[in-house]
């Protein structure tokens, strides 16, 4: 067996078919890929049947895609099986990964024709585990985006990149005279390798050039509190299947940002196993109401500076900081409870601090952690990510001061967009016009395009060559896997422009750094393996065993006393820190917990909104240190009283269509001393209304049976809770015949335990089956098309709700109500049980959805799908079909899925394995929540699942049996503790 | 009788002359046959078009225009252009079907039932009121298929033989919905076209210019008034009569299974049939006082159509509305007998929730002010009688309205819980259809004899009739 054997099980919903199975056929990729790669060089006299069935559809495809979709001209390995012949129809699979503020996810991206349509996790990869993000299920829409920079500009007059060489090569003349006085260079975080070796041979050979790092959204704190603590910059790896006991400090670690795909995968694993009896117990403290919080045991809402010295006591409790524990929450049962729930789990606890809180909060977690013996067992740490890591609010405060003495020269700006996130008080905009020349490599002409000479538009990931590292520092090769759309360039091919000709390809660059430090004998077969793995094996950064300074507590800042208004910055969940500002999934895919579209709120209280007499959605202005911004007010059950959260990414001015003027940009008043939040804010009441688009108005269950949710003491005393809460009619019980389901009867099974609202479904089901989107006035209208939701709800105190989510797809009832009252018989029972939605049939008559008990049909109203723009088209999945206006849609657990694989095991005559079919949603959830399969098949996951004690139908009494049931949710809390 | 005679010459040949002195109580002051035939006919052929036919022609013809742009748009852009979304799915189309469909059924009753009921008064305003169904049809069946999300396929509804081999799913209450209301349709033109055509006859006979004669003479038929004609004309009435009786009930029963049929709370309900059979008499009556005031006053119709017929459907209107009441009691009572939360929450939700102003509304023009019907001076008085009548109208299509959104807005998952908000469009197409419904009706009145003479002739002392003129009790 060849050494990089991959498992069957990790090859994602393809597993059979794609696998290689002799070392031979394994060595025929390369062949295979040679005669793929000269195509174009074939005499085309000698035509066979089969090669002219490929040019026709090749042909078909260029036609269609406006000359688009060449293959790239060097060789790209697919991820498994090569295309030995490209079938017309059938899709590849490639390995690349998807970086995003310099931490990269390794996916599989799937490919029609040359077609890059959807991405899907790699099992291999340690941030993916086969799972995504919402932001790798969406990054291949950006790769689409109409609003891309086309074309080399300066001046906004078009240029070629001839041009540009040209002009960067006078522009550096004096530069390099001066030893690089004058070159100055920002970047994000850089954990490419390639991109950083290069950076760093600028530096070497212009050792005056400047070299800058900011992420608007980056974990500013967590580097100068590991320099406080340990005194050195070190990166904070977390092991959530190993903590029996959470302390989150405003971390939305389930959620938000990476890694988060591995931490939900990690401490789902931990919350449900075996017997569901063995929970881990999270506990949160946040300042505002995010998806981990409502996943929370208990949850204690703080304000962001109260969060400190909540922080201060625990570590006070814990005997890791000298003192005694003050403030108001010095005496609380919660703060009694959590340390000794923490002592009682030594070296399987966690302390994690949210990457926006202050430094002060993550030293201090640091000693917890240290304190509990959790360092080396549950937190872990390697050298940082970064290539050089530097304070980043510094950096771009230098930078600023750099513009501002007039000492730049030339300016690049590698993929920022500083005059929309830097902080405000740099004065960034004005700067800009204080270099000779600046340029700026972005995909979309942004904020700072507009004030830059030189305008380069920047590949897609999925365009060209690179590399990234994931949380732990594993290193993946990107690779293409279509040719640039447009006259694109990726970062290291414009940095190769400063370090002289001949201006090679990423590929060139790429391969010759890792030829360098590969270290590998072999290294065309190191190439290959790693390229077709999606990783480099073995490449995570070392653990190291760090050292507490003795003196550490002496940096700590004072405790900051409270004081009346503060304003607490977030990124985004989907946008991040604006960078996704142009992508329609995103913007419309509702908030986690307030299922907010299209726009960012100011986030309030009951009681502040209350007392500040600011209503729901209505207009207010915030005015903080001498700025001000206006957004529209929502009311959050579970906010922390005068504490306002607002959230980064929104409200650009220069992002493209969908950007544009959604939301407000609170980067406006956000400042460098205080990047994670601050106080003295007011906020004025505008007396105007500004509407905000939510897909869910109402949050209260109405004390129906919805959510079924009990604690783990619960069940264990009564395991037949879920029975008694529920009804069931016997089956039969119809005025028509049953059917006996003798082949497949597919089902699936949601733990609501699992699930943490991180809505990768939910983009996994629209790219997966060309959901269109809606925009913000017809989300108002309540069109939204989604065909799988997660629904969110509060329950209890509104100062500080519990939360339970649901996913709620399509439930394929056996009794299906929408299918007997169809006139033309548009929605039928397929005989493996599916509720079938013919769509070329459907009139139109709406009455389907009416009599939905669980509304998850969903009505193309207007025209909705996208039928102009030829770039979005390339993005649709060929195997399901465009619905147009006048017809209902739904989710079908993703049926050509099925019938592919069905089909598949016919002609191969291989048997359906349980698990060979996920679903689009299932493939994506990190946590496992959403398991399909064959609820006929001896022994399969979801049969399993269903024989639960758990397991409940939504609604069974109204007799609609439904395929998809849910595991009922269970909870951990401490006993110890009442509800909060 | 010879052939040269004229039909009201052979009628009045058939029947004894008029005794001076005598006079029945359907009519307002003695009238003989003549005087009648030439009172009705007179408005089509010799008297001058009023100032107010053209008035109201005008304003529905512009309503006719508001519906064909509307339409137009519709077609054009979708149905978004609705106020309809995820989960209120039906809205203002549907609730203008069924409040359209409701007001034909009264002009059935009229015709058929009190036919074979021998209410003889009925005589008067049957024919009108039969236009008045036939219109109301027209108007009602054109919701359900500009509803359609592609209307252009509406015909996959109806069972033809077919490439697909595929036939309509008759377990849905569409389906059944198509044949109801095209059979109603088809009776009711068959029963007022036949019933019309001696009256037409009489029309040819009277016409003055070549045009008229022509178009009287073609679509009478060669009706001559011969005793075969009559008695054909007599059985194929009846046979009509006793179709369209049980099609009074079934139509508006089978609408409303297009609501009980459904699993919704505040849709899935027993009473439903009765209920709507009840409303659809209800909002009918109130359209044939609607109709017939202005038009009694405008063509001096006073002596035809007298204060006992005003009087005997405002009775109408009341007993209905009392049917109404009830079931409006009963509703929420069932709700709480069953104990069933999601029918509790929806009685609840319907009287006090965010759009409770539909049912309070409801409550006020259908049960409330309807009590004045009470006091004959509001019944006879053809002012205060024709406001009731508007306020119930208007009450009728609230209340469908408030049982389509208020079912559908708040369901079962209060995830997917919204408001209903109308558009303009949704205004501009009600409006647009009553528009086309007046602009119908006043071609009719122009063109065709509005109120039936050989029926009134019946009711003559000296007809000789049966069922004619019984003394009012």
């Amino acid at each position: 067996m060849p050494k990089n054997f991959v498992p069957l099980s990790a090859l994602g919903r393809h597993a059979g078919q794609r696998l290689w199975r002799t070392a031979e056929e394994y060595a025929g990729i390369s062949a295979a890929g040679d005669d793929e790669c000269d195509s174009e060089m074939a005499p085309l006299n000698e035509v066979s049947r089969r090669r002219f069935l490929e040019l026709a559809a090749a042909s078909f495809a260029i036609a269609g895609v406006t000359g688009c979709t060449r293959q790239p001209t060097e060789r790209i390995m697919p991820y498994v099986n090569p295309p030995e012949n490209l079938i017309p129809g059938r899709p590849q699979f490639y390995a690349t990964a998807v970086p995003v503020a310099g931490l990269a996810q390794g996916v599989i991206v799937e490919s029609h024709m040359g077609r890059p349509t959807k991405v899907e996790g790699n099992p291999a990869h340690p941030a993916s585990l086969g799972a995504t993000s919402v932001h790798s299920q969406a990054s291949v829409l950006d790769l689409y985006d109409p609003d891309r920079v086309q074309a080399i500009s300066h001046l906004n007059e078009l240029q070629s990149w001839d041009d540009f060489r040209e002009a960067m090569a006078i522009a550096l003349a004096p530069i390099q005279a001066k030893q690089g006085s004058g070159l100055h260079i920002l970047t994000g975080a850089v954990t490419s390798p390639t991109l950083g070796a290069q950076l760093q041979s600028v530096q070497k050979a212009l050792h005056n050039a400047k070299w800058y790092q900011y992420e608007p959204a980056g974990s500013h704190s967590a580097q100068s509190a590991a320099k406080i603590v340990f005194g050195r910059p070190l990166n904070t790896i977390y092991r959530f299947d190993c903590a029996d006991v959470i302390l989150a400090l405003d971390a939305d670690f389930l959620a938000c940002g990476e890694p988060s795909t591995r931490y939900a995968n990690d401490f789902a694993a931990r919350r449900v196993r075996g017997d569901r009896l063995d929970m881990n117990r999270l506990y949160m403290v946040e300042s505002t109401l995010t998806a981990t919080g409502g996943k929370a045991d208990h949850r204690l809402p703080l304000r962001y500076a109260d969060i400190e010295s909540f922080t201060r006591n625990v570590a006070v409790s814990l005997g890791a900081l000298p003192g005694t524990a003050q403030g108001a929450s010095a005496n609380s049962a919660f703060l009694r409870a959590v340390t000794q729930d923490l002592l009682a789990h030594k070296s399987a606890s966690i302390v994690i601090p949210g990457i926006h809180q202050s430094p002060t909060v993550h030293a201090l977690t640091h000693a917890i952690n240290h304190a509990l013996g959790n360092l080396e067992s549950t937190v872990v740490f390697t050298n940082p990510l970064e290539v050089a890591s530097v304070d980043q609010v510094a950096s771009i405060r230098e930078l600023a001061a750099a513009l501002n003495s007039g000492a730049v020269g030339l300016l690049l700006i590698l993929g920022g967009n500083p005059v929309y996130d830097a902080p405000a008080d740099l004065g960034f905009p004005a700067l800009l016009r204080r270099a000779k020349t600046s340029v700026h490599v972005s995909p979309i002409s942004d904020e700072t395009s507009d004030w830059c000479a030189w305008q380069v538009p920047e590949s897609h990931f999925l365009e060209t060559w690179g590399d990234a590292c994931a949380f732990d520092g594993t290193v993946s090769i990107l690779q293409p896997l279509i040719d640039p759309l447009y006259d694109s360039r990726s970062q290291i091919e414009v940095l190769d422009v400063i370090l002289g000709p001949p201006g090679r390809r990423a590929y060139d660059i790429v391969r010759a750094y890792w030829q360098a430090h590969s270290g590998a004998t072999d290294f065309e077969a190191w190439w290959r393996k790693s390229v077709c793995d999606g990783l480099v094996t073995g490449s995570a950064l070392p653990e190291i065993k760090p050292s507490l300074n003795a003196n550490w507590t002496q940096s700590l800042r004072a405790p900051q006393p409270a004081q009346d208004l503060e304003i607490v910055f977030r990124p985004d969940v989907y946008l991040f820190d604006g960078r996704f500002a142009n992508n329609t999934w995103l913007q419309e895919l509702p908030q986690p917990m307030t299922k907010l579209t299209w726009d960012n709120a100011v986030y309030l209280s009951p009681a502040t909104a209350k007392r500040l007499g600011i209503g729901a959605q209505q207009l207010v202005c915030l005015n903080y240190r001498g700025r001000s911004v206006e957004g529209s007010a929502w009311i959050l059950p579970g906010q922390p009283d005068n504490s306002v959260t607002v959230h980064l990414g929104w409200g650009h001015t220069r992002s493209g269509r969908a950007g544009n003027g959604a939301g407000f940009n609170a980067y406006q008043i956000r400042t460098s001393d205080a990047m994670g939040a601050g106080s003295g804010l007011t906020l004025t009441n505008l007396g105007s209304k500004f509407q905000l688009a939510t897909t869910q108005m109402e949050q209260d269950m109405e004390g129906r049976t919805i959510v079924i949710s009990a604690g783990v003491d619960q069940y264990r005393s009564d395991p037949d809770f879920v029975k008694k809460q529920t009804e069931t009619p016997h089956q039969g019980e119809s005025l028509y015949p049953q059917w006996y389901y003798t082949g497949h009867s597919w089902g699936m099974s949601i733990d609501l335990t699992r699930c943490v609202n991180c809505n990768a479904c939910v983009v996994a089901c629209q790219a997966e089956n060309n959901i269109p989107v809606v925009g913000k006035e017809q989300v108002l209208n309540h069109r939204a098309m989604h065909w799988l939701r997660i629904d969110a709800y509060y329950e209890g105190d509104l100062n500080n709700p519990r939360a339970h989510y649901q996913p709620v797809p399509c439930m394929q009832c056996e009794n299906a109500p929408c299918e007997l009252v169809c006139p033309v018989q548009a929605t039928n029972h397929s005989v493996d049980g599916l509720n079938d939605m013919v769509y070329n049939r459907c009139i139109g008559t709406r009455y389907c959805s009416n009599n939905c008990p669980y509304k998850v049909r969903r009505f193309n109203f207007l025209l909705f799908q996208d039928w102009e723009t030829e770039s979005i088209k390339l993005q649709r999945n060929p195997d399901v079909s465009v619905r147009s206006r006048g017809v209902m849609e739904k989710c079908t657990y993703c049926v050509q899925r099925i019938r592919e694989a069905e089909i598949y095991a016919q002609v191969n005559d291989t048997g359906l394995l349980d698990g060979t079919i996920q679903t689009a949603c299932q493939q994506a959830c990190p946590t496992r929540a959403i398991i399909f399969g064959d609820i006929n098949q001896r022994g399969s996951q979801v049969a399993a699942l269903k024989a639960e004690k758990l397991n409940y139908a939504l609604y069974g009494d109204l007799n609609t049996r439904p395929r998809t049931t849910y595991l009922a949710e269970l909870r951990n809390p401490n006993p110890e503790l009442k509800e909060v | 009788m010879t052939a040269h005679m004229t039909v009201e010459e052979q009628q009045r040949a058939t029947h004894r002359p008029p005794e001076p002195g005598t006079s029945v109580s359907v009519f307002a002051h003695p009238e003989t046959f003549s005087s009648v035939t030439q009172q009705i006919t007179s408005i089509v052929l010799t008297r001058p078009t009023p100032l107010f036919w053209y008035c109201t022609f005008g304003v529905g013809a512009a309503g006719v225009i508001l519906f064909l742009i509307s339409i137009t748009w519709l077609l054009y852009r979708g149905l978004g252009i609705f106020g309809i979304s995820i989960p209120v799915a039906w809205g203002y189309m549907i609730t203008n079907f069924v409040w359209w469909i409701g007001i034909g059924h009264a002009g059935t009753l009229i015709s058929a039932i009190l036919l074979l009921l021998n209410q003889s008064w009925r005589n008067s305003i049957n024919r009108f009121a039969e236009a008045m169904t036939i219109f109301a049809v027209i108007c009602a069946g054109m919701f359900p298929l500009f509803h359609l999300g592609r209307p252009w396929i509406f015909y996959w509804i109806l069972p033809y033989p077919n490439t697909m081999t595929i036939q309509p799913q008759f377990r849905s209450p569409l389906v059944w919905d198509v044949f109801a209301v095209s059979t109603y349709f088809t009776v009711s033109v068959l029963f007022w076209y036949l019933g019309m055509i001696p009256d037409l006859a009489s029309l040819r006979d009277r016409a003055r210019t070549r045009l008229a004669y022509g178009f009287y003479a073609v679509i009478s038929l060669g009706w001559r008034g011969a005793s075969r004609h009559w008695r054909w004309h007599e059985s194929a009435s009846l046979l009509l009569a006793g179709l369209a009786t049980p099609l009074v009930l079934s139509v508006h029963t089978v609408v409303s299974f297009d609501f009980t049929i459904a699993i919704l709370p505040g849709w899935h309900s027993t009473i439903f049939p009765p209920y709507f059979v009840a409303g659809a008499i209800y909002s009918g009556f109130a359209m044939v006082l609607i109709l017939a005031l202005p038009i009694r006053s405008v063509y001096h119709l006073e002596n035809i159509i007298t204060e006992r017929h005003l009087n005997n459907c405002a009775k109408l209107m009341l007993a209905t509305g009392l049917i109404l009441a009830y079931t409006y009691v009963i509703e929420p009572f069932t709700a709480w007998y069953s104990g069933d939360v999601f029918e509790m929450a929806m009685v609840h939700n319907r009287a006090f929730g965010p759009e409770a102003w539909t049912f309070w509304t409801t409550m006020t023009c259908n049960v409330f002010i309807p009590q004045l019907l009470w006091f004959r001076w509001v019944r006879i008085n053809p002012k205060p009688l024709f406001c009731v009548s508007c306020v119930v109208l208007y009450g009728m299509w609230m209340e469908r309205f408030m049982i389509i959104i208020t079912a559908l807005h708040k369901d079962y998952l209060p995830s997917a819980w919204t408001n209903f908000e109308a558009t303009r469009w949704d205004n501009f197409v009600i409006l647009g259809s009553i528009g086309l419904f007046v602009t119908c009706f006043m071609l009719f009145v122009r063109f065709l004899p509005m109120i039936s003479i050989f029926e009134l002739h019946q009711l003559l002392p000296f007809s000789g009739a049966d069922a004619a003129g019984g003394p009012e009790k």
